[in-house]
């Protein structure tokens, strides 16, 4: 099988920032929160990419950000991928007031801006990293649930559905294996945009300072930090932007891939 | 003789295909065919689906459809080779020369345009007549082609018209620009029986009033023979055999002609039936959430053990619904079923798993009947591990044994649902609904999608297993030559009623009530000048009454 080479480099960035994500502590030269030089010292030896506000390393601040920042944007995804996904199949499958309720219980939460909620939300609640996850993860949930419902309402009216509802099969068993395995390749292709929407999502919070807190580092953080570097002609704020950007399209290109690679699988649909 | 208005010499036609995990590659559906057909004469092209004739008939205007390209031959329309005319000289031969009726009227109409708007748009807009005349010409062809209203039927919109109408409606259309050649594309095929006869009768009178020549497509030999003056049978992109309608259905050549010639002659000997009914429908009626319309109207049927019966009518006539409402899909608002000595709980959640177990059903889509990303062996195998708890080799043995009574073996097992033929497809559906060891099976159109030889093919399976595994079937159907194969009993349903019920040996015998009279004399017979018999024979009656 041959990858196409826009997925190569897609593949190729995903990687790189997850294992370093992953690697952190092995492969940052400084402590996340150690002061080790000068006020926006420019590129060195010593500090590849120079330091930031108060003399951090900020290649070391990148490489911790972008773990607190993928870990938080996995770990919301897959929360709103389950919990918007199951309830959507049982609200295809019930059918009835279960879907009803569910539906118009959806369309409420998202008639309100996501952004403005999370920072209501937020302002209320103890802002911790499991706190993040589980508010953003459920208001994405919604539009999951909008998905995965449209996805499912399609296959429930087939007539295999049908067979397995008159052989006397049991919601769940019709839910995870006749619904699930013919929802997966749209799911999944959406499952990388959602996670791109949750990098910014979680960027955009901290950026406003109701996200991760200090000193933690977040890609977010990092720019509210170094933003008045930019008057000065100092580009510290440009470096988290750009991995932001590099990691959003590197993920759509590999979502990409595997939705066209899905659909040609054995048994595929077209 | 007149010079040919249309000369096929070598026709060679390539498609790309996309085989699943593989590079796409180049493949020949049409290996050179010839043909020719002269001013005023009526062509049929017939043969299974994939035997490339829609694709043929198309190639008379030039046009290759999705990734469908022309790549070897020549075409000659009114002594021209349109394949070597340049795109604009094409155009004008599209839709003014020669024009074209497809299968689905509904699909081709635009929803948002008045019928006459799209009646008249070739005809003027290839500026063969002035906005009036050819409303004029469009009003005499509905007039012509037996429509109601003629006058004012083109102000009305597609959704405002019957299935059959607007199938008529195409074929106007199609007349209007006063073209030498119609492609007819199965013009018929989705209609219910008793109007596909009005507008088989309409399109051959429209075709000899304008004398246009056609090429008329189908895989319904009965139809064809009834229009043609040649027919063509094609498979697998050649011709089998080519000749005068008269020889192909008096005295076929080749043998694949015998055999759809003579398709539908299995004959079965109708049982008497025993004492216990397994189902009895008892005065059920029935009708659908929020309406106030019942869609089943007091129906009593019986189904004796071991035996058939079929249930018959067109589409809207409520057997479908009774499915529904003896598998508990549908709970009726009255009456009650009676099932193996035992009254069915009206809903499927009220059901045992034993009445779910001896009550199976085979559907008329085997494609979606099957999950696409379960093989056959797990779609065969589940019913087996659900109510038996088989599990590993007891399993596979049972699997292999019921593939073998399908009469595939068992290199099936690990293939899915998309590799399988359409025939495949649905020996796996009944093998499914087998392995549960049911009492009866409900048969839902289970051959009207299939090919008629392969729909043979199954019938004969059917009534195979039948003797085998002593399985009664409830057989619903629109196709009365299916219907007096394999049936013991028939049940005639129309607008929601059992109109006519019994053994089939006295449904099937005058005197008849007007519906099955109707319906049995609708449907086509192998026999040329049937269509006049039929139009003659309802005209002296009508004007009897």
């Amino acid at each position: 099988m041959r990858i196409p080479l826009a997925a190569l480099i897609g593949l190729f960035f995903t990687a790189l920032y997850f294992l370093m994500a992953i690697f952190a502590p092995l492969i940052a030269p400084y402590g996340m929160a150690e002061i080790v030089g000068d006020v926006w010292e420019p590129s060195s030896s010593r500090f590849l990419l120079g330091t930031d506000s108060i003399g951090r390393d900020l290649l070391s601040r990148m490489i911790y950000g972008g773990r607190t920042t993928i870990w938080i944007a996995t770990m919301a995804t897959a929360l709103s991928f389950i919990t918007g996904s199951v309830l959507a199949f049982l609200a295809a499958v019930t059918g009835g007031w279960v879907d009803q309720a569910l539906s118009r219980f959806v369309d409420l939460i998202m008639s309100i801006p996501s952004l403005i909620f999370a920072l209501v939300v937020l302002s209320v609640m103890p802002v911790t990293v499991t706190v993040l996850i589980v508010v953003m993860g459920l208001l994405d949930a919604t539009r999951v649930y909008r998905l995965a419902r449209a996805v499912a309402v399609d296959i429930t009216v087939m007539d295999y559905v049908e067979a397995a509802r008159l052989r006397g099969e049991k919601t769940m068993w019709i839910i995870f294996r006749e619904i699930l395995p013919n929802a997966l390749s749209p799911l999944i292709a959406e499952m990388g945009l959602r996670f791109i929407f949750m990098v910014l999502f979680v960027s955009t919070l901290s950026f406003l300072g109701l996200g991760v807190q200090p000193p933690q580092a977040d890609w977010g953080g990092i720019v509210k930090e170094n933003k008045e570097g930019i008057v000065y002609g100092i580009p510290a704020a440009l470096v988290p932007a750009f991995a932001i950007a590099t990691l959003a399209i590197s993920v759509n290109l590999v979502a990409d891939w595997i939705l066209n690679r899905t659909t040609s699988l054995k048994g595929g649909r077209g | 003789m007149t010079d040919p208005l249309l000369k096929v010499r070598g026709l060679k036609i390539g498609a790309t295909i996309y085989p699943p995990g593989e590079k796409p590659r180049d493949i020949e559906i049409v290996h050179g065919v010839d043909f020719d057909l002269a001013p005023g004469k009526v062509l049929g092209l017939i043969g299974e689906s994939g035997a490339g004739k829609s694709t043929i008939g198309l190639s008379s205007m030039a046009y290759g459809r999705g990734g469908v390209e022309i790549t070897g031959g020549e075409v000659w329309v009114n002594g021209r080779d349109i394949l070597k005319s340049r795109l604009r000289d094409v155009r004008a031969l599209r839709g003014g020369e020669v024009t074209y009726v497809s299968q689905s009227a509904a699909a081709s109409f635009n929803p948002a345009k008045k019928i006459m708007e799209q009646v008249i748009e070739a005809a003027v807009g290839h500026g063969k007549f002035s906005r009036r005349d050819a409303e004029e010409r469009a009003v005499g062809l509905f007039r012509k082609l037996g429509l109601p209203e003629p006058e004012t039927i083109g102000n009305r919109y597609p959704h405002q018209v019957s299935g059959g109408q607007l199938q008529r409606c195409m074929t106007a259309l199609a007349l209007c620009p006063e073209p030498d050649l119609v492609v007819f594309d199965e013009p018929t095929t989705a209609l219910d029986v008793t109007t596909q006869i009005d507008v088989l009768a309409a399109i051959k009178e429209a075709i000899r009033d304008t004398g246009v020549a056609a090429l008329y497509i189908t895989h319904d030999l009965a139809v064809v023979a009834q229009v043609s003056d040649d027919i063509m049978v094609l498979r697998m992109g050649e011709t089998v055999e080519y000749g005068p309608v008269d020889q192909i259905i008096n005295a076929p050549q080749q043998d694949y002609t015998r055999a759809l010639v003579s398709v539908r002659s299995i004959r079965h000997e109708e049982k008497s039936p025993g004492t216990d009914p397994v189902l009895r429908v008892g005065s059920v009626t029935a009708r659908y959430k929020g309406t106030a319309f019942d869609v089943l109207h007091d129906v009593n049927v019986e189904l004796h053990p071991g035996q058939t019966l079929a249930v018959v009518g067109e589409s809207g006539s409520g057997k479908s619904t009774l499915a529904r409402v003896i598998t508990g899909l549908l709970p009726p608002s009255e009456g009650q079923i009676d099932f193996a000595g035992r009254v069915l709980s009206p809903d499927l959640k009220g059901r045992s798993i034993e009445d779910l177990r001896e009550l199976q059903m085979i559907y008329q889509m085997a494609d979606v009947a099957m999950n696409p990303r379960q093989t056959v062996g797990t779609i065969i195998g589940r019913p087996l591990e659900f109510y038996f708890g088989l599990r590993g080799a007891e399993k596979q043995k049972r699997i292999k044994e019921l593939l073998d009574e399908i009469e595939m073996g068992d290199g099936f097992i690990d293939r899915y649902p998309a590799e399988l033929s359409g025939g495949q497809k649905q020996r796996v559906c009944i093998a499914r609904a087998l392995a549960a060891k049911p009492r009866m099976i409900i048969c839902d159109e289970v051959t009207s999608a299939l090919d008629p030889l392969v729909a043979d093919g199954i019938l004969k399976l059917l009534l195979e297993l039948q003797k085998i595994e002593d399985v009664a079937y409830l057989f619903i159907t629109h196709d009365l030559a299916t219907v007096r194969a394999i049936a013991d009993s028939i049940a005639v349903m129309h607008r929601g009623k059992v109109v006519r019920y019994g053994p089939k040996s006295k449904v099937l015998a005058p005197p008849f009530d007007d519906y099955t009279d109707l319906l049995l004399s609708s449907v086509p017979e192998m026999k040329l000048g049937w269509l006049e018999d039929v139009i003659a024979n309802r005209r002296m009656e009508s004007a009897g009454n």
